[in-house]
């Protein structure tokens, strides 16, 4: 019987509060025998830690990272906001980032950032909220999806949660998000999985023992009375003040800098040894309709603050875990519901878009720029968008088996679907073996092909999906994808103009995965 | 362990007692003339009733301050129909009730069957929070829930349904009526004849137990000046001997055999009444009579039952002003009315004492204050009362909560009634601690996640659909004042509201357009189901959020 399974049949809900008189029950600290704590320990052991920094409106990533290699019909589609190529901090030769962003180059060149180019999914939404939403959920576009992908994450890790939390193995919050909600990113299948910390000053508040004053009236009389025992009940307070107590020197972050408020916080956290898994920040103002730019320098103005501000803090953020010696636990990634739109509009801004980068960092990240430049048309129009390269998911699945080190047969429940991963972590991070066992399911003839190769495949029945995805893992066929009475099967892979290389035919029937490399030659 | 034991152990947390207390409200019983705005009917309605309901806040705001007191003080609505069998007889019941449908009451089978009391009690406690949760606009379902603290009793001890739906029959229908009258006519309920071993009081073996309630709890109270002494308990007990129960038509009955015929001497608090010992069959009547003749003639009983009133209406801190300003004058107009209740009340809810800023957002919400205040504020929807099944299945749930919170109707912890009443110094904040507060904010999120799901009806807070009674809902910044201002009675600070907007209503972004748009698709096209997910998440998660807030628990 799987682990979990054995715990939803042994532990119904409400088992480790023991009822007493009148309904009364104690607190589950401390009470629970020992065999229950250890059920209670998560399906996987690690110590790695995961850092979602949600840029909200929508980031213009086309003016974060500056596609050089066409650079001509860049300018062309954004001529009152471009920035100068002269300007263009160097990522790859093909591409570079927004002048601003002086930190995360120095992170660049350090191999601890990664730029994945043009993320995003098909039938792109363009509303903030629906967009936002699909990005926490990991749903489709037109799926509504309820829970968050974290949410699904941390469920597999710790079910029944809350009944038997905090415990002897658990004692921290499983995920915390600075602001006054727990986002959907964190929603589980009943409840939210995540803690939040409502403001910066809140967390300082309860480190330090302050309660905001209340009037000398009664009822702040009673408020204040009030407050106290909520900070004493809450429930995580103990282990978020005993973490941050264990850390009594940072380095200096940026003032004036929102993200970096929280990011501050979170690396004291990490360092003073929270087991929590996934922290969640957010830093809001990236939907620049108009006056992105000062006309005048377009390396400045509204969006090379902001841009400022975020590479600034990243830096710091690592600069801390560095000198804290957490930095081979922590891989953060930035994400913003959307794009902006390929051309600029007359405002000096840009309209809602599609596909945009995203960017890993760590010290356990690999390094580089992932993907094509985008091809920007040489006569952009107003609706023209980037087309995603890579699923936001795929980042997501990678970050899940690569990082937080899930087994490939949860992920796919995690993630509804499977979906291709990337090289994003360095390989030995999870020390996953490699599984040599079992049939071949998938092969291909002829293999080495010039244009076409026929491709045999083996299904139990049920879904079946076959795949042609390029060395840097980008779907560039799906030759089938649908249900098939169990049998073996033949598809055939056209490869038109692509160029010649290592191909990968993959195979995917409900959880079983197989992928098998194919060579094309002249 | 004694469940009081368990309970001192583990209920006091810390005294928020400081070495500077607030000022206590100021002003006097003087008719408050002020402004009559939403924030004033706010205060009246979750003083007089459970909850603020937006329609009740609405329907007072266009009326004078007159005619509002006026129709709180005076309920016009019939009284309720009594609770209805909703259980299947145990199979242990010697005398099953199977010849009573199922739906119709129960309690007018007077039989004292132990199989079946514990069904048809908890079909009572589901009744009456049915009550709660359905009153009318007026202030009686407070004033009942006000006399069954002051005239506590515990429907375990007294194991018979049939007395517990009596005792609370004589509380419903006296509420505001006469005190004395009420008090008399709780003398002689078999409840409380149990409850307090009246019907064991005999010349042979006097029980004090009712003749010391009667003056310690009930009339005189603990007040400094309250100086009844231990032989006034001993008289008064001997005065009460001789009344016992017909459990046939349970009602009390007097047996002269059993009464103490000698004169019954008090003491110089009671001016050294001597109460002729009588030897009729009506000798058990006019004794008592004498009995609270001599009592209701101290100035002891109107003084203490108007303290009581101020705790339960205004606060518990009552200091040398108050004692002058608002307790004596106040217990002045309760004897110039001979105990009538109704001009007690008059004179305190129409005070400027009432309507101070001061005397606003001080009370902690006791636990049925805030499960029954919040569907009531909220309008959570119930299936139609011909469902009784459903809806006592419902109530049975809000009842479990505030029971699990330390307010279990019917069952007080004991005769003196819930201490955040009387338990000096906390009061109120004795309903607060590590177990309920956690508790509270389990039940809003529960309400306002989840909610309850019964028999197929989902009993949820709603929370687009109470928004859109606002008058802008499509502005974000008026919407949250709007939220707060029914929700919170200690207002939160202007940077709170925006970032609650911004986190919440905007998820982020900056421009309130956002909110705005969502909302207006949100009503011109509900169909529109992923916008009006997000709508309805957001204001769901707005709402959740300030009932978290620990402002929230006042009222």
């Amino acid at each position: 019987m799987k682990r979990r399974s054995f715990l939803q049949k042994s532990l119904p809900a409400g088992v480790l509060l023991p009822s007493l008189l009148n309904g009364f029950s104690f607190r589950a600290f401390g009470l629970e025998a020992a065999e229950l704590s250890s059920l209670l320990l998560p399906a996987t052991e690690t110590d790695h830690v995961l850092v979602i920094v949600q840029l909200n409106g929508g980031n213009d990533g086309l003016n974060m990272v500056i596609p050089v290699e066409n650079f001509s019909n860049y300018v062309n589609a954004r001529k009152n906001i471009y920035i100068p190529e002269e300007k263009v901090l160097p990522l790859n030769g093909k591409a570079g980032l927004h002048p601003a962003m002086t930190g995360l180059s120095n992170l660049y060149q350090d191999g601890q950032l990664k730029v994945i180019h043009s993320v995003g999914y098909p039938q792109p939404n363009f509303s903030h909220f629906r967009a936002t939403d699909i990005w926490m959920s990991a749903s489709d576009s037109a799926t509504l999806i309820n829970t968050g992908w974290a949410g699904r994450y941390l469920n597999y890790e710790y079910p029944n949660f809350p009944n038997g939390y905090p415990n002897a193995s658990m004692t921290d919050p499983l995920a915390i998000q600075i602001g006054s909600v727990t986002s959907l990113t964190f929603q589980g299948p009943s409840v939210s999985m995540g803690m939040s910390i409502s403001s910066t000053s809140n967390f300082y508040n309860l480190v330090n023992g302050v309660t905001d004053p209340v009037p000398n009236t009664p009822a702040g009389k009673e408020l204040a009375f009030i407050r106290v025992v909520a900070q004493q009940t809450q429930q995580y307070a103990t282990a978020i003040k005993n973490a941050a107590a264990k850390v009594t020197k940072q380095v200096t972050y940026p003032s004036s800098n929102g993200l970096a408020d929280q990011l501050k916080i979170v690396a004291r956290l990490i360092a003073g040894g929270l087991q929590t898994r996934v922290y969640m920040v957010n830093y809001g103002g990236f939907d620049t309709h108009s006056v992105q730019v000062n006309s005048t320098d377009t390396t400045t103005g509204t969006h090379a603050n902001l841009l400022k501000n975020v590479s600034a803090a990243i830096k710091a953020f690592q600069d801390d875990l560095r000198m804290l010696g957490a930095d081979n636990r922590v891989v953060g990634m930035t994400f913003s519901e959307f794009g902006r739109r390929i051309k600029s509009n007359d405002s000096g801004g840009t309209d809602h878009g599609a596909a945009a980068p995203c960017f890993l960092f760590g010290k356990q990240v690999t390094g580089g720029v992932l993907g094509d430049t985008p091809i920007i048309p040489s006569n952009a129009t107003v609706n023209d968008n980037l087309p995603f390269q890579y699923d936001f998911r795929s980042v997501y699945a990678t970050l899940l088996s690569k990082w937080l080190c899930v087994e490939d047969n949860d992920l796919q429940q995690i993630m509804l679907k499977n979906f291709q991963q990337l090289p994003l972590i360095n390989g030995i991070a999870c020390k996953k073996p490699v599984d040599l066992s079992g049939e071949q399911l998938i092969s291909n003839y002829p293999n080495p092909f010039t244009s076409s190769t026929v491709i045999t495949f083996k299904t139990a029945g049920g879904h079946t999906l076959i795949q042609v995805l390029d060395a840097s893992g980008r779907v560039v066929a799906n030759l089938t994808d649908k249900d098939y009475p169990a049998g073996t099967y033949t598809v055939a892979f056209d490869s038109g103009f692509m160029p010649s290389g290592v191909y990968y035919a993959r195979l995917q029937n409900i959880t079983i995965q197989q992928v098998r490399p194919m060579l094309k030659v002249r | 362990m004694s469940r009081r034991k368990f309970l001192s152990k583990i209920l006091p947390i810390q005294s928020s007692q400081q070495e500077m207390l607030p000022p206590p409200p100021t002003g006097g019983l003087t008719p408050y003339s002020g402004a009559w705005t939403t924030e004033q009917v706010v205060h009246l309605l979750k003083r007089t009733q459970f909850g603020a309901k937006w329609e009740d806040v609405q329907y007072f705001a266009s009326r004078t301050f007159q005619q509002s007191i006026t129709e709180i003080l005076n309920p016009t609505a019939p009284a309720p129909a009594p609770p209805v069998k909703d259980y299947i007889p145990a199979s242990t019941a010697v005398k099953p009730d199977t010849y009573i449908a199922p739906g119709t009451t129960w309690v007018n089978d007077i039989l004292a069957d132990g199989a079946l009391f514990g069904s048809r009690v908890l079909s009572f406690q589901k009744w009456w929070i049915g009550n709660m949760v359905n009153q009318d606009r007026s202030i009686r379902e407070k004033m009942i829930l006000f006399w069954h603290n002051h005239f506590a009793t515990e429907a375990d001890t007294i194991s018979n349904s049939a007395y517990v739906y009596g005792h609370h029959q004589i509380l419903r229908t006296n509420a505001l009526g006469n005190f004395k009258a009420l008090t008399r006519a709780i003398t002689l309920d078999p409840g409380m004849l149990v409850y307090l071993n009246g019907q064991y009081n005999t010349v042979t073996a006097p029980d004090e137990n009712y003749g010391r309630e009667l003056q310690e709890l009930f009339c005189c109270g603990k007040g400094p000046d309250s100086k009844y002494t231990e032989d006034d308990v001993k008289a008064a007990a001997r005065v009460l001997t001789g009344w016992r129960i017909n459990t046939t038509t349970a009602t009390a009955y007097f047996d002269i055999t059993r009464h103490d015929k000698n004169a019954k001497k008090f003491s110089s608090f009671y001016n050294n009444t001597t109460i002729a010992g009588r030897t009729t069959a009506t000798a058990g009547e006019q004794e008592l009579d004498d009995l609270l003749n001599m009592i209701f003639a101290t100035n002891e009983v109107s003084k203490y039952i108007c303290r009581r009133l101020y705790r339960w209406f205004i606060y518990y801190d009552i200091d040398a002003s108050v004692e002058t300003n608002i307790i004596t004058p106040l217990a002045n107009i309760f004897v110039q009315n001979n105990y009538e209740i109704l001009p007690v009340l008059e004179a305190l809810l129409k005070s400027e004492h009432f309507f101070n800023s001061l005397a606003m957002g001080c009370q902690i919400k006791s636990p049925i204050d805030l499960v029954v205040g919040l569907c009531r504020e909220f309008s959570v929807a119930l299936p139609p009362a011909s469902d009784y099944a459903t809806n006592y299945g419902l109530f049975n749930y809000l009842f479990n909560w505030a029971s699990n919170m330390q307010q279990r109707i019917g069952d007080p912890p004991d005769v003196s009634g819930w201490k955040a009443y009387y338990q000096e110094p906390l009061f109120y904040e004795v309903w607060i601690n590590s177990d309920t507060l956690p508790r509270r904010i389990q039940f809003s999120d529960t309400m306002m996640l989840s909610g309850y799901t019964l028999s197929g009806f989902q009993m949820i807070v709603n929370a687009a659909e109470w928004v859109k009674k606002f008058p802008l809902p499509a502005d974000p910044n008026q919407l949250i004042n709007d939220v707060t201002k029914r929700l919170l009675r200690i207002d939160i600070s202007t940077a709170s509201k925006q970032q609650l907007k911004r986190d919440i209503l905007l998820a982020g972004q900056s421009e309130d357009k956002y909110w705005t748009d969502a909302w207006n698709l949100f009503l011109s096209t509900p169909g529109n189901i992923s916008n009006s997910n997000t709508v309805k998440n957001r204001l769901r998660d707005l709402i959740k959020y300030i009932m978290n807030l620990p402002e929230y628990q006042l009222s």
